[in-house]
C-alpha cells in the first residue's frame, strides 16, 4: 500500500530559454519514503527539487508540498521551517570563513531555537556526524566529504519533515559515502516521518532507496522500487535498468567498455620524495611513484589527503617543498613553457569562463594552444561530438548542470592532444552514460595514442579500469598495484571493501557493518504530522540578528578589510581636509611691461607684494604670453602698454590688459576678482595721494564672513570632508553582500529558510551601520582635535543626524547589490552611484541652490546634501535640532524608501 | 617560431576574451556607456558658471531709490532674485543655508550718500559656502559701488577712474564652467574605469580558479597582465573618445582647440598607468570586498587632488608633492593643455613621459608581485 503522497506535482513545465527542464510533469511522491531522482545531467532533476523545495519560482503546473500550494507565499512560508534542502555542489550554502558550529548555528538561530536548545541539538548532530573534532575548523578547510556532512549537520538541525539532497555525495570519498549514509538511516530511524528526497548518480546507491523515479529530458520515464524497475526491464542491475529505459537514441550505442592490454612504455611521470608543507601543515609526504607510457594510473583517497596537491605539483604548478616531480625525463619548472604544452590537466574545481559560452571556452584555449584557425575548428567540431557538447555550444557554461560542465572541461584538457593527462575527479557529478563515454575515450587515448593518463576518482567501477592504483591517505601512499592485487591483498570481496578497509584501518574508524539505508516502514502520513515546532512570526528579530551576527563575525574574520574600513577613512580625511583647498593662492602671473616707467613699476608692485600672485620671469613679447600661458606655467599675464606713464600723467587713461588662462575657470574667475579688488586699491590710494582728502567713497559694503570670520579653508571643508566620507566607505562595504552570496551561492538560504526579506537586508546592514557609526566618531575626534576645527552646536543633533545618514548610505550600497549580477558591476555602480553625486551635486563646492537640471534633483535627494547642512550647522553655525529639522526629513524618508526598494527588487526565488 | 610572437599571440587572445566576458554582462555595458554619456552630460550642464543662481536675502530699511537700483541690479544668472526678509529672520535663513549672503541696507541710506557721508550697507556671507562667498562678495561690492556712483553722478560730479583694466580670458572666453566639468568628468571616468574594470578582472580570475587554470598552459603571468591592460584599455579609449566627440563637443558645445588625436594618445599612455595600478591593487587585495574599499581610498584622492576639481598650486607643498607620483596628476595637466589650450606634443612632452614612466614603475611592481601571489596561492 502507499501512503498519502508527501509532494504532488501536476502539469509542471519549466524552461530555461529553449531547454525544458520539466516537460509537464504529473507526479505522486509517497510519504515517509526515501525517494531518489536518477538520471543523466542535465534532465531537470535539480530544477524539480529547487521547485519542491521553494526555492525556484514555479513557471506553469502546480508543486503541492506537505499538503499545500507552493505557489503560494503563505503556504512557502508556512511550510518553509519543516523543509530542509541541501544544494547540489561541496558546501555550495555553507559559509566558508565561519567555523563548522558557527554554520550550524547559524541556521539554528534562522529556525528560533533558543540557545539551550541550539547546543544540545548541534553536539547531538556533530557527535553523529563524526565532526565534534573539527568544530572550530573554518568550513573553508574542510575536505569535500566534511563539508557535505556539515551541510547536513545545516539541513537538520530544524528537524524536517522533508529533507531534500541534491546530489549529496557526489565526489565525496567512499569511506565518507558511507558514513553518510549510515547518518541518514539513523535519523530516518529516530524520525521515522521523515520523507527524503535525493538525487544521485551514483547507481549503486539508488539501489538502496525505497522508491525511485528515473527522469529524462524534463519528464517522467518510470516510477516505482528500484527491484520493480529491475524486474519490469528484466535489467541485473539498476545501471542497465536505466538504460534500458532510454529511449533508443538518448542511449548513445551504449555497450560494454573493454580494456585492451597494455603495452607500457618509458617512464613518462615520475615523482621522488616529493613533499608539500604549508606553514606547519604537511599535506603530502614522500610520495614516489612511476608511471609509463600509455598507462592509465588511478589515485585514490580520502577527500583532503593531499591527491590535488600531489597532482599540482606533477603539473608544475606547485613547487615542492622537498623532493622532485620529472615529466618525461625532465625536471619540472614552474616557467618552463614547453612543458606545459604536452600536458593536459583538469582541476576539480570548475576553472573555465562561466561568463562566456562553451564554443568560446573551446575557441581560446585552441588559441592559446596556438592550433590554427582551420585546425582549431575542426577540433572543436570533433570534441563537441565526442563529448555531446554540440547542443550546448552557445550556452554559458554558469548555466549548465555540473556533469555537463564537467565534459567541457575535459574536451578543454584533451584540446592540444597532449602527452600527458592529469585530470583530478573529472567524473564527479557525471552521469553514468556520460562517464562510460568518458572512459571510452580515456581507453582509447591510453591505448591507441599511447597518452599518459594520470587519474582520480571516487568512483570504485572506474578505478577498477586503471592499471594501476595508488592508494593515498593523510599525504601519505598506502599502498600500490593493480586492482586486483589491492583486493587481493587484502582479502576484501570488492576494491570499494579493499578501500575502506584500508582507509578504515589508517584512520582508525570501526565501521559498523556494511549498512544499507534502513529500508523504510511506511509510518503515519506526514502530512501533517510533526507540526512545526513553535510558532513562527512574519517577522523576527532574532533572525535578523542571526544575520547581522554573522556578517559580523565574517568582517571580524578578514581584518584587512576591517582596517582598510577604519584607517582609509581616517587617511582620507588627512588627505582631504589638507588637500581641498578652496583658498587660491600663488597664482602665477608674470608681466609683459612695455613701458618700464616708474609709474607701471610701481603699479605691478602693488601686485606682486600680494599674497594672492606669485610672480615669474618677465615676459618678453606678445609671443611669450601665448607661449607660456599654453603650456600652463603663468594662470595670468598684465600686459602695461607703451607710454603708460605718460598717459596717466596727461590724464588720457591707458588701459592695462589681463590675459587670464581661462582653462580653469573657477581660477580665472578668482584671479580676475583679486586683481580687479588690487586695482581699485590702487587706484582709491592713488587718487588720495593726488587730491590730499581721505576718502573719495560715497558708500561703502562692510562684509561680515560669518560663521568662519578668517575664511579658513579647514573650518570650511572639514564638515563637508564628514559626510562624503560617510557615503563612499558605508556604501561600498554594504555594495558587495548581497551580490557576493549570489556570486558565491549561499543566497540559497534566504530562498530556503524562514528568514523574510526585510530580515535579510536588514540584518546585514546592521553591523555595517556600526562600523560607520565608529568611523563618523573618529572623523568627529580628528576633525575637533587634530584639524582644530571649532565645533560650536548641538552633538545630539549632529549624532542623530549621522546614524540616519549611515543608515541611508549603507541602504544605498544594499540597492546597488541588489539589482546588480555581478561584483564587478556593483563596485563600479557603486563608485559612480556615490562619488559623482556626492562630490559634484551636494553642495560641497556649490551651493544646491544654484545647481540646474538633474544635477540639481539628484542634489535635492540625496541624503549627503542634507547630512552637509546638519553637519555645516552644528559645526560652524551652533545650530541644533531646532533650527535644522528640514534637514533631517528628507533623512527620515531616504532609508525607507531605499530599504523598501531593496526589498521589492530581491527575488525571494531564483528563476 | 619566436618567443616575442608567441607573446603576442597569447596577449591578443587573452585579450580577446576579456571583450567577451565584458559583452556578457550587460549591466557593466550599461554602466559604461551611462558613464560616458548621461553622467558627463548631467555633471557639466547641472555645474554652475562661477557665480550661478547665487541666493541673496535682504533687509531693506532703506526703502528708498537708490535701494531699489540695488536690488534690481542683482539678477539672474549670477543671483537668484533676493527675497525680502525681516531683520530679525536674517539670521535664520542663514542658519538653515537658504541664503549665502544677507544684505543689510540701513535706514536712510540714500540720503546719507547723497550728503557724502558716506554710509555703509553690510554685506553678511556664509563663509562655509567658501567656492560662491569668494566670487559672491567682490561681485557684489562692484555691483553696489557701480550703482551708488551711478546714482551719485546724476546729482554730484564724481571723478572718472585714471587707469582702465581690461580683463580677458584666453582659451575659454566666457569662462564657461561646464566645458571645464566635462573635461574633468571625463578625465574621472578615465580614472575609475582603467582602475576598476582591470583590477577587479584579476580578482574575478582569482575568485572563481580560473588564474590557476590558465597557468598549466603555455601562458605566463606577463601575458595574462598585459591582455588585461590593453584589452580594458581599449574599451575605455573607445569610450573616451566617443564621449568626447559626440558628448562634450556634440551634445555640450564646448569648443574642443586642441587636437583629439593627441589627447587619445595621452588617454592611452594613462590607461596603461591606470590599469597597472589596478593589476597592482588586484594583487594587494584577497577578495572582492576588499578591493572595492581599496578602489575607494585609491580613487578618491586622484580624483580631488590631482587638479581637476581645484587648482594644485593652493594645495599644500606635502600634497602637491605626493601627488605628483600619481600618473592622474599629470594626465590632468596634459588634458588642459592639449584640449583647452592647443598645446601640441612640444610642450606637453614632460607629462607623457611622466604618466609613461609612472605606468611603467606600476607595471613592474604588478608583475612582481602577480607572479609572487600566484605561487603562493596554491594549496
Amino acid at each position: 500500500m502507499t501512503p498519502a503522497p508527501v509532494i504532488r506535482l501536476a502539469g509542471l513545465t519549466h524552461r530555461y530559454g529553449k531547454v525544458l527542464a520539466a516537460d509537464g510533469v504529473d507526479l505522486e511522491l509517497p510519504a515517509g519514503c526515501m525517494v531518489g531522482f536518477i538520471g543523466p545531467d542535465g534532465v531537470g532533476k535539480s530544477t524539480w527539487l529547487g521547485l519542491i523545495a521553494g526555492a525556484r519560482k514555479i513557471q506553469q503546473g502546480t508543486v503541492e508540498v506537505l499538503g499545500g500550494d507552493m505557489a503560494s507565499q503563505r503556504h512557502r512560508e508556512a511550510v518553509c521551517p519543516r523543509i530542509a534542502y541541501m544544494p547540489q555542489g561541496l558546501g555550495k550554502n555553507l559559509y566558508p570563513t565561519l567555523s563548522v558550529f558557527e554554520n550550524i548555528d547559524f541556521f539554528g538561530r534562522l529556525f528560533g531555537q533558543p540557545k539551550a536548545e541550539r547546543e544540545r541539538r548541534i553536539a547531538e548532530l556533530l557527535e553523529a556526524t563524526g565532526l565534534a573534532g573539527f568544530a572550530d575548523r573554518p568550513a573553508q578547510k574542510l575536505s569535500g566529504g566534511m563539508k557535505q556532512k556539515l551541510g547536513l549537520c545545516c539541513a537538520l538541525i530544524h528537524d524536517p519533515d522533508l529533507l531534500i539532497l541534491d546530489e549529496p555525495t557526489t565526489g565525496v570519498d567512499p569511506l565518507s559515502r558511507r558514513q553518510f549514509w549510515d547518518l541518514i538511516g539513523s535519523i530516518r530511524t529516530d524520525h521515522p516521518g521523515m520523507s527524503v528526497l535525493v538525487a544521485t548518480a551514483y547507481m549503486e546507491e539508488a539501489e538502496q532507496y525505497d522508491w525511485l523515479v528515473a527522469v529524462d529530458s524534463g519528464r517522467v520515464l518510470a516510477t516505482g522500487a528500484p527491484a520493480e524497475l529491475r524486474t519490469r526491464t528484466g535489467a541485473a542491475t539498476l545501471e542497465e535498468a536505466f538504460l534500458a529505459l532510454l529511449p533508443e537514441d538518448r542511449r548513445g550505442g551504449h555497450t560494454g567498455l573493454t580494456i585492451p592490454p597494455l603495452a607500457a612504455g618509458e617512464v613518462v611521470i615520475e615523482a621522488r620524495g616529493l613533499q608539500m608543507r604549508f606553514g606547519d601543515f604537511i599535506a603530502v609526504d614522500d610520495v614516489n611513484l612511476q608511471v609509463r607510457r600509455g598507462e592509465i594510473f588511478g589515485f585514490l583517497g580520502s577527500n583532503g589527503c593531499g591527491k590535488s596537491t600531489t597532482m599540482k605539483m606533477l603539473t608544475g604548478l606547485l613547487p615542492p617543498t622537498q623532493g622532485e616531480a620529472r615529466l618525461l625525463g625532465e625536471v619540472l619548472d614552474a616557467d618552463n613553457i614547453e612543458t606545459r604544452r604536452r600536458v593536459g590537466y583538469m582541476s576539480q574545481a570548475f576553472s573555465l569562463y562561466g561568463e562566456l559560452s562553451v564554443r568560446r571556452n573551446l575557441q581560446l584555449h585552441a588559441r592559446l594552444f596556438r592550433l590554427s584557425r582551420a585546425e582549431g575548428d575542426a577540433r572543436i567540431l570533433e570534441l563537441a561530438k565526442r563529448f555531446d557538447l554540440t547542443p550546448v555550444m552557445d550556452a554559458l557554461p554558469d548555466a549548465l548542470p555540473l556533469g555537463i560542465r564537467q565534459r567541457l572541461q575535459l574536451a578543454v584538457a584533451v584540446l592540444h592532444q597532449p602527452d600527458v593527462l592529469i585530470l583530478d575527479e573529472p567524473t564527479s557529478g557525471v552521469d553514468p552514460v556520460a562517464r562510460d563515454h568518458f572512459w571510452a575515450l580515456i581507453i582509447d587515448l591510453s591505448r591507441k595514442d599511447g597518452v599518459t593518463i594520470f587519474i582520480t576518482t571516487h568512483f570504485m567501477n572506474e578505478a577498477q579500469r586503471c592499471d594501476r592504483i595508488s592508494l593515498m591517505h593523510a599525504g601519505h601512499i598506502l599502498a600500490s598495484d593493480t586492482p586486483a592485487a589491492l583486493v587481493a591483498a587484502r582479502g576484501a570481496a570488492s576494491l570499494e571493501d579493499a578501500f575502506v578497509g584500508y582507509l578504515a584501518e589508517a584512520s582508525g574508524i570501526t565501521l559498523a557493518p556494511k549498512s544499507a539505508p534502513t529500508p523504510a516502514v511506511p509510518q503515519a502520513p506526514a502530512t501533517p504530522a510533526n507540526p512545526p515546532s513553535g510558532h513562527i512570526p512574519r517577522f523576527s528579530l532574532a533572525r535578523l540578528f542571526s544575520f547581522s551576527r554573522r556578517e559580523a563575525v565574517e568582517l571580524r574574520r578578514d581584518p584587512f578589510r576591517l582596517t582598510l574600513a577604519l584607517l582609509g577613512t581616517v587617511l582620507l580625511m588627512l588627505v582631504m581636509g589638507y588637500g581641498i583647498s578652496m583658498d587660491v593662492e600663488n597664482l602665477n602671473y608674470a608681466v609683459l611691461d612695455l613701458d618700464r616707467s616708474a609709474a607701471s613699476e610701481s603699479y605691478t608692485l602693488r601686485i606682486s607684494g600680494s599674497r594672492y600672485f606669485s610672480e615669474k620671469a618677465p615676459l618678453q613679447s606678445h609671443a611669450d604670453i601665448d607661449q607660456r600661458m599654453r603650456a600652463g606655467e603663468l594662470a595670468m599675464a598684465l600686459e602695461i602698454p607703451h607710454g603708460f606713464g605718460r598717459d596717466l600723467a596727461r590724464g588720457a587713461v591707458p588701459e592695462i590688459g589681463v590675459w587670464l588662462d581661462g582653462a580653469m575657470p573657477m581660477r580665472a574667475e578668482v584671479a580676475r576678482g583679486y586683481v580687479m579688488g588690487l586695482h581699485a586699491q590702487t587706484l582709491a590710494e592713488g587718487v588720495a595721494a593726488a587730491t590730499g582728502s581721505r576718502s573719495a567713497g560715497l558708500g561703502d559694503v562692510a562684509v561680515r564672513y560669518r560663521y568662519n570670520p578668517e575664511m579658513r579653508s579647514l573650518v570650511a571643508m572639514v564638515p563637508a570632508v564628514i559626510p562624503m566620507l560617510l557615503v563612499f566607505i558605508p556604501a561600498m562595504l554594504t555594495a558587495l553582500g548581497v551580490v557576493r552570496e549570489k556570486e558565491m551561492g549561499s543566497i540559497l538560504n534566504v530562498y530556503t529558510t524562514p528568514v523574510t526579506k526585510l530580515e535579510f537586508l536588514l540584518g546585514k546592514q546592521l553591523p555595517y551601520i556600526g562600523l560607520s557609526l565608529l568611523n563618523f566618531v573618529l572623523l568627529f575626534v580628528l576633525a575637533i582635535t587634530l584639524f582644530n576645527v571649532p565645533f560650536k552646536g548641538s552633538l545630539a543633533a549632529l549624532c542623530l543626524g549621522a546614524l540616519l545618514y549611515v543608515t541611508a548610505t549603507t541602504g544605498l550600497g544594499l540597492l546597488m547589490s541588489t539589482v546588480t549580477e555581478s561584483q564587478v558591476a556593483a563596485m563600479v555602480g557603486t563608485s559612480i552611484g556615490t562619488l559623482l553625486p556626492a562630490i559634484q551635486f551636494s553642495g560641497m563646492l556649490d551651493p544646491v541652490s544654484s545647481l540646474e537640471g538633474v544635477g540639481a534633483w539628484v542634489g535635492m535627494a540625496y541624503p549627503t546634501t542634507h547630512f552637509l547642512t546638519i553637519c555645516r550647522g552644528t559645526f560652524s553655525k551652533a545650530l541644533g535640532f531646532a533650527d535644522l529639522g528640514s534637514a533631517f526629513i528628507p533623512l527620515l524618508i531616504a532609508i525607507p524608501v531605499l530599504t523598501l526598494a531593496s526589498a521589492l527588487l530581491l527575488n525571494k526565488q531564483a528563476r | 617560431m619566436g618567443r616575442h610572437s608567441s607573446h603576442l599571440h597569447n596577449t591578443w587572445h587573452l585579450g580577446i576574451k576579456e571583450f567577451h566576458s565584458l559583452l556578457g554582462d550587460p549591466t557593466m555595458l550599461f554602466l559604461i556607456l551611462f558613464m560616458f554619456s548621461v553622467a558627463i552630460y548631467s555633471d557639466a550642464h547641472s555645474k554652475p558658471e562661477s557665480l550661478h543662481r547665487a541666493s541673496i536675502a535682504v533687509v531693506d530699511e532703506d526703502r528708498s531709490q537708490l535701494s531699489g537700483r540695488i536690488l534690481d541690479a542683482l539678477q539672474p544668472p549670477q543671483f537668484i532674485p533676493p527675497v525680502h526678509v525681516g531683520l530679525a529672520d536674517m539670521d535664520k535663513g542663514m542658519d538653515a543655508g537658504l541664503h549665502t549672503f544677507v544684505l543689510d541696507i540701513p535706514p536712510n541710506f540714500q540720503r546719507d550718500v547723497l550728503a557724502g557721508r558716506a554710509p555703509s550697507i553690510q554685506l553678511n556671507v556664509d563663509a562655509t559656502r567658501q567656492s560662491q562667498a569668494q566670487t559672491g562678495t567682490g561681485y557684489i561690492q562692484s555691483i553696489i559701488n557701480d550703482e551708488i556712483r551711478a546714482f551719485a553722478a546724476r546729482y554730484r560730479a564724481a571723478a572718472p577712474a585714471p587707469v582702465k583694466l581690461v580683463p580677458r580670458s584666453l582659451f575659454n572666453p566666457n569662462l564657461n564652467a561646464s566645458w571645464f566639468a566635462a573635461i574633468t568628468a571625463l578625465i574621472n571616468n578615465v580614472t575609475q574605469l582603467g582602475i576598476l574594470l582591470t583590477g577587479a578582472a584579476l580578482i574575478r580570475e582569482r575568485e572563481h580558479g580560473t588564474i590557476e587554470h590558465l597557468l598549466v598552459m603555455p601562458v605566463t603571468p606577463l601575458e595574462i597582465m598585459l591582455s588585461k591592460v590593453w584589452s580594458m584599455g581599449v574599451v575605455v579609449l573607445i569610450a573616451s573618445s566617443l564621449s568626447l566627440q559626440f558628448m562634450v563637443k556634440g551634445a555640450l558645445g564646448v569648443t574642443v582647440d586642441g587636437s583629439a588625436v593627441l589627447f587619445g594618445l595621452g588617454t592611452l599612455l594613462y590607461l596603461f598607468a591606470a590599469a597597472s595600478i589596478g593589476i597592482y591593487m588586484g594583487t594587494l587585495a584577497r577578495n572582492m570586498p576588499q578591493f572595492g574599499l581599496m578602489s575607494i581610498l585609491v580613487l578618491l584622492p586622484l580624483q580631488i587632488l590631482s587638479g581637476a576639481l581645484t587648482p594644485r598650486e593652493s594645495m599644500p607643498d606635502m600634497v602637491r608633492w605626493l601627488m605628483s607620483f600619481a600618473p592622474t596628476t599629470h594626465y590632468v595637466s596634459l588634458a588642459q593643455a592639449v584640449l583647452f589650450r592647443n598645446a601640441g606634443l612640444d610642450v606637453v612632452w614632460p607629462q607623457f613621459l611622466m604618466v609613461a614612466a609612472i605606468g611603467a614603475v606600476f607595471f613592474a611592481l604588478a608583475h612582481q608581485r602577480l607572479r609572487r601571489t600566484i605561487s603562493t596561492m596554491q594549496g
